[in-house]
C-alpha cells in the first residue's frame, strides 16, 4: 500500500493506483472527459489535472501513479484555472447548439463547463466544419462535436473488434472517422451503437424516428401497434428518474398507451416463438447432421458482423429471424386476421434497446407480411423522451394489461434481454422437447454472467450438447476463429454484440460503467424468477399461434414468415 | 504498378508500413486508396488503422499529387526573409495556390517545417533537394530545371 495526501486528507491505496483512483477513494471529485471506467487510460483531453508537490507541471490525475508520501492538491487556483482554460479551448470548437442536441442533459461536456462554472469564453469560437453523416439508418456521426477523446474507438475496435473508427491526421486537424475517411455506411461499422455510450458529447448518436412514431399517432386512420424487447423495461426506468429495474410492467404498459400506442403487445411472445422454432432447428441439425455449431440471430449487430467479417460461416447462423421481425410479421398477418383489422392500416412500431434494429427493420427481406412488416424501432432512449415530453408521472398511472393474443410470455423470454439468456431459455424447452422429463430447476446458472465467453455442457438424456456464450464481438469473433479453423468444441453458440447482452445495447440509456448492465441483468433474472410461466413451450398464446396458425415449428408457414437468409456484405475495406 | 510488391518487401520491417509508404510514394507522389487497403492486409492491420499512419504524417499523402513537390518552408527564419514573396512568384509561375497540383500534373505546392538550411533563407525544396537562399526572381529558373 502507498501512503498519499490529498487536499490535506491521508488515504492509503494499493500499489500502482493513480491519482484519481486514490482521490475516489476520500470522496473527491476530479473532473474528467476523456476517462472512461472501462477502457484504457488515454490522457488525452488533461480536464483532470491536479498539482502534485515537487512537480512543477500539473500532473493528469487518470494516469499519473501516486507514490509513497506524494501531496496532491486537486483544487487550488492554479487547478481550476487550468481546467477552465482546457475545457473552454474545448469548447472553442465545439458547436454552441446543446438546447438542440441529442445529448441535451447527458453530456459530459456540459457537465463539465457547469462544474467549471464557464461563462465568457474568451476563446474565439472556430466550428471545424465537417458534414454529418447520416448514412445508416441506425447511427448519425456529427464531427464538429467531436472532442477527440477517442473513446469510440476504443469501444469499436477493443470492445467490437469492428475498427470501423479510426483517426485521421494529427494535431489540430485530427479526426474520428469511419474507414479511410468515407461514410459509416462503407465502413465495416455494424451498428451496434457501443460508440454512443462511449461518446462524452453528441458526435455520435442514433437516427431518431420519435418523428415518424407522433405523425402515426396524429392520424385516426392508422392503428399504432407495439411491441417491447425484453431489455427495456429494466432500463426505461433510468429514463424517468427510477432506480433500474424499478418500473413495474403493467405501468409501463399504461404509459405507452398515454403517449398514443393502441395496442401494445410484447416482443416477449415472439422471444418465446423465437425458442420453439430455434430449439427445433437445433434438434434437427443435432439428428440430421446439419451446420454445426448452430449460432443465434437474435441480434442484428452480430448478423451485421457476421456478414461482414465471416461471409463464409453464414450456413452456421439460425435460419430464425430476430424475435423483433418475427413480431412484425405476424402482427400484420395473424393478429391483424384475429384482431380483423385491415393489416395496411397497422403501424407497427418495436421499442428495442438497440440502434442495429433499425437497420434490421429496413433490410429488404424483411417484408414477409407484404408490407414493411416493422415500420419504425424507437430505442428505450427515445421512448424516455416521449414518456417525458408527454409529462407523464410513473408514480401515479395506474397499472394496465397487455393486448391479447401476441402480449403473453414466459420467463424464458425475458431473459432474451441479458447475455446467456437465450441459451437458457432453449436449454430449459430443449430439454423438456428431448427428455419428456420435467425440469425440476429451471436455473441453468452456467449460462448467466458478465463473464465474456461462458460455457455448459448439457445431458439430453445421453446427448451430450455442448454450448457456448459471448457477449462483445471481440469474444464472439475468438469463437468465430475457432469454428472457422474448425476446432469448434459446441453445437449450440449464443452471440450477442453489446456488453452484457441486450440490457447494454446500443439503444439504451447512456451508459458508461459495465456495473450499470450488471445491475439490469440482475433486474432482469428478478423479473424472470418473479413470473408464473418460465418456459417458451408453455406460453399459452403461443400455443394458440400454432394450433390456429402455424401448424407445427419449423413447417410451412414458418419458413415463409419466420425464418430468413444472410448475405455476405462484400465490404471492401475491413 | 506492383505495389504489393514494394509493400511485401517491408513485411518483416518493424513498423515497416511506414517505409513501404514511403516506398510506393516515391513511384506514385501519393498512397491511392488500395494502397492503403493492400497495405493493412499485409501488415495484418485494420484498414482504419493503416489509413491513420497514412494520414499521420505530413510526408504522406492520401491526395493525389503532382510528379514534383515543392515545398516551401514555413518557420520563423525564412518567413522573416520573404518566404511570402516566393510563394507568390511560385503561385503565379504555377497557376494553383498553396496546396493545389497543376493540371497537368507536374507540379504540387506545400509547406514544410524547417529543413535546417537556415544559414541562407528563404528555403525550397524540391522532391528533397533544398534550394537555400531563393529570391522570387529566381523562380522561372528553378521551376524550368523540372518543366
Amino acid at each position: 500500500m502507498v501512503n498519499v495526501t490529498i487536499n490535506g486528507m491521508n488515504v492509503s491505496v494499493p500499489k500502482g493506483s493513480t491519482i484519481l483512483q486514490a482521490a475516489q477513494r476520500v470522496g473527491i471529485h476530479i473532473p474528467t472527459l476523456c476517462y472512461h471506467p472501462d477502457q484504457s487510460i488515454k490522457a488525452n483531453c488533461r480536464v483532470c489535472v491536479c498539482e502534485v508537490e515537487g512537480n512543477r507541471l500539473l500532473q493528469a490525475a487518470c494516469s499519473a501513479p501516486v507514490f509513497e508520501g506524494m501531496v496532491v492538491r486537486t483544487n487550488t487556483p492554479k487547478v481550476l484555472e487550468a481546467r477552465k482554460t482546457i475545457v473552454e479551448l474545448i469548447l472553442a470548437n465545439h458547436p454552441q447548439d446543446c438546447l438542440n442536441c441529442i445529448r441535451n442533459g447527458v453530456c459530459e461536456l456540459q457537465t463539465l463547463a457547469e462544474e467549471l462554472i464557464i461563462r465568457d469564453n474568451p476563446f474565439e469560437l472556430m466550428i471545424r466544419g465537417y458534414e454529418k453523416d447520416t448514412s445508416t439508418p441506425s447511427l448519425f456521426r456529427d464531427p464538429d462535436k467531436c472532442v477527440l477523446c477517442r473513446r469510440c474507438i476504443e469501444a469499436c475496435s477493443v470492445v467490437q473488434s469492428v475498427n470501423a473508427l479510426g483517426i485521421e491526421g494529427r494535431g489540430n486537424n485530427a479526426m474520428v472517422v469511419p474507414t479511410l475517411g468515407k461514410d459509416l455506411i462503407d465502413s465495416p461499422c455494424v451498428m451496434c451503437g457501443q460508440c454512443i455510450h462511449a461518446c462524452p458529447v453528441g458526435a455520435i448518436g442514433e437516427i431518431e424516428n420519435i418523428e415518424q412514431f407522433l405523425a402515426a399517432v396524429a392520424d385516426p386512420e392508422t392503428i399504432v401497434v407495439t411491441q417491447i424487447a425484453p431489455a427495456v423495461r429494466v432500463a426505461i426506468a433510468e429514463e424517468i428518474g427510477m432506480a433500474t429495474g424499478e418500473l413495474p410492467m403493467d405501468v409501463f404498459v399504461n404509459g405507452l398507451r398515454q403517449i398514443g400506442f393502441d395496442y401494445v403487445l410484447h416482443t416477449n411472445f415472439t422471444a418465446d416463438l423465437t425458442i420453439l422454432e430455434e430449439g427445433n432447428e437445433l434438434l434437427k441439425r443435432v439428428k440430421e447432421g446439419g451446420t454445426l455449431p448452430m449460432f443465434t440471430s437474435c441480434s442484428p449487430g452480430w448478423i451485421n458482423f457476421c456478414e461482414t467479417f465471416y461471409p463464409d460461416l453464414l450456413d452456421h447462423l439460425s435460419t430464425c429471424k430476430s424475435p423483433q421481425q418475427m413480431f412484425g410479421a405476424l402482427v400484420k398477418t395473424y393478429w391483424a386476421e384475429k384482431m380483423n383489422i385491415n393489416p395496411a392500416k397497422i403501424f407497427s412500431v418495436s421499442i428495442m434497446p438497440c440502434v442495429a434494429k433499425k437497420f434490421e427493420a429496413d433490410r429488404p427481406e424483411m417484408r414477409d407480411s407484404g408490407y414493411k412488416d416493422v415500420d419504425i424501432v424507437l430505442t428505450t432512449r427515445e421512448i424516455g423522451r416521449l414518456f417525458r415530453q408527454s409529462g407523464i408521472d410513473f408514480s401515479k398511472l395506474p397499472p394496465s394489461n397487455f393486448d391479447s393474443w401476441m402480449g403473453a410470455y414466459t420467463g424464458a423470454a425475458v431473459i432474451f434481454g441479458a447475455s446467456g439468456g437465450v441459451m437458457e431459455a432453449a436449454l430449459r424447452t430443449v430439454y423438456e422437447v428431448v427428455t419428456g422429463n420435467t425440469l425440476e430447476d429451471v436455473n441453468f446458472t452456467a449460462t448467466r454472467g458478465f463473464d465474456g465467453i461462458k460455457e455448459a455442457t448439457v445431458d439430453l438424456n445421453g446427448l451430450e450438447v455442448k454450448v457456448a456464450i459471448a457477449h462483445s464481438l471481440s469474444n464472439a469473433r475468438k469463437l468465430m476463429d475457432q469454428v472457422r479453423a474448425g476446432e469448434s468444441p459446441y453445437h449450440f453458440i449464443e452471440v450477442m454484440a453489446c456488453p452484457g447482452g441486450c440490457i447494454g445495447g446500443g439503444g439504451q440509456p447512456i451508459t458508461k460503467r459495465n456495473q450499470k448492465r450488471v445491475e439490469r441483468i440482475e433486474a432482469i433474472y428478478l423479473e424472470d424468477e418473479g413470473l408464473p410461466i418460465r418456459k417458451s413451450h408453455e406460453n399459452p398464446e403461443v400455443k394458440v399461434l400454432y394450433d390456429e396458425f402455424l401448424h407445427e415449428p419449423l413447417g410451412h408457414k414458418s419458413h415463409e414468415l419466420l425464418h430468413t437468409h444472410y448475405h455476405d456484405k462484400k465490404k471492401k475495406y475491413l | 504498378m506492383d505495389y504489393q510488391g514494394i509493400i511485401a518487401k517491408y513485411k518483416d520491417v518493424p513498423g515497416g508500413i511506414i517505409e513501404a509508404y514511403h516506398a510506393v510514394q516515391k513511384e506514385l507522389s501519393y498512397l491511392p486508396e488500395e494502397v492503403i487497403v493492400e497495405a493493412a492486409k499485409i501488415f495484418n492491420m485494420p484498414v482504419a488503422e493503416a489509413y491513420g499512419v497514412a494520414t499521420f504524417y505530413s510526408y504522406l499523402s492520401v491526395e493525389p499529387r503532382g510528379k514534383n513537390i515543392i515545398r516551401i518552408c514555413e518557420s520563423a527564419p525564412c518567413h522573416i526573409a520573404g518566404a511570402a514573396e516566393v510563394i507568390a512568384a511560385l503561385e503565379r509561375e504555377l497557376g494553383i495556390i498553396m496546396g493545389e497540383t497543376t493540371s497537368d500534373g507536374k507540379f504540387t505546392l506545400e509547406y514544410t517545417e524547417c529543413v535546417g538550411q537556415c544559414q541562407s533563407t528563404p528555403v525550397i525544396t524540391i522532391n528533397g533537394k533544398p534550394y537555400a537562399g531563393v529570391s522570387p526572381a529566381q523562380i522561372a529558373a528553378i521551376l524550368a530545371e523540372y518543366r
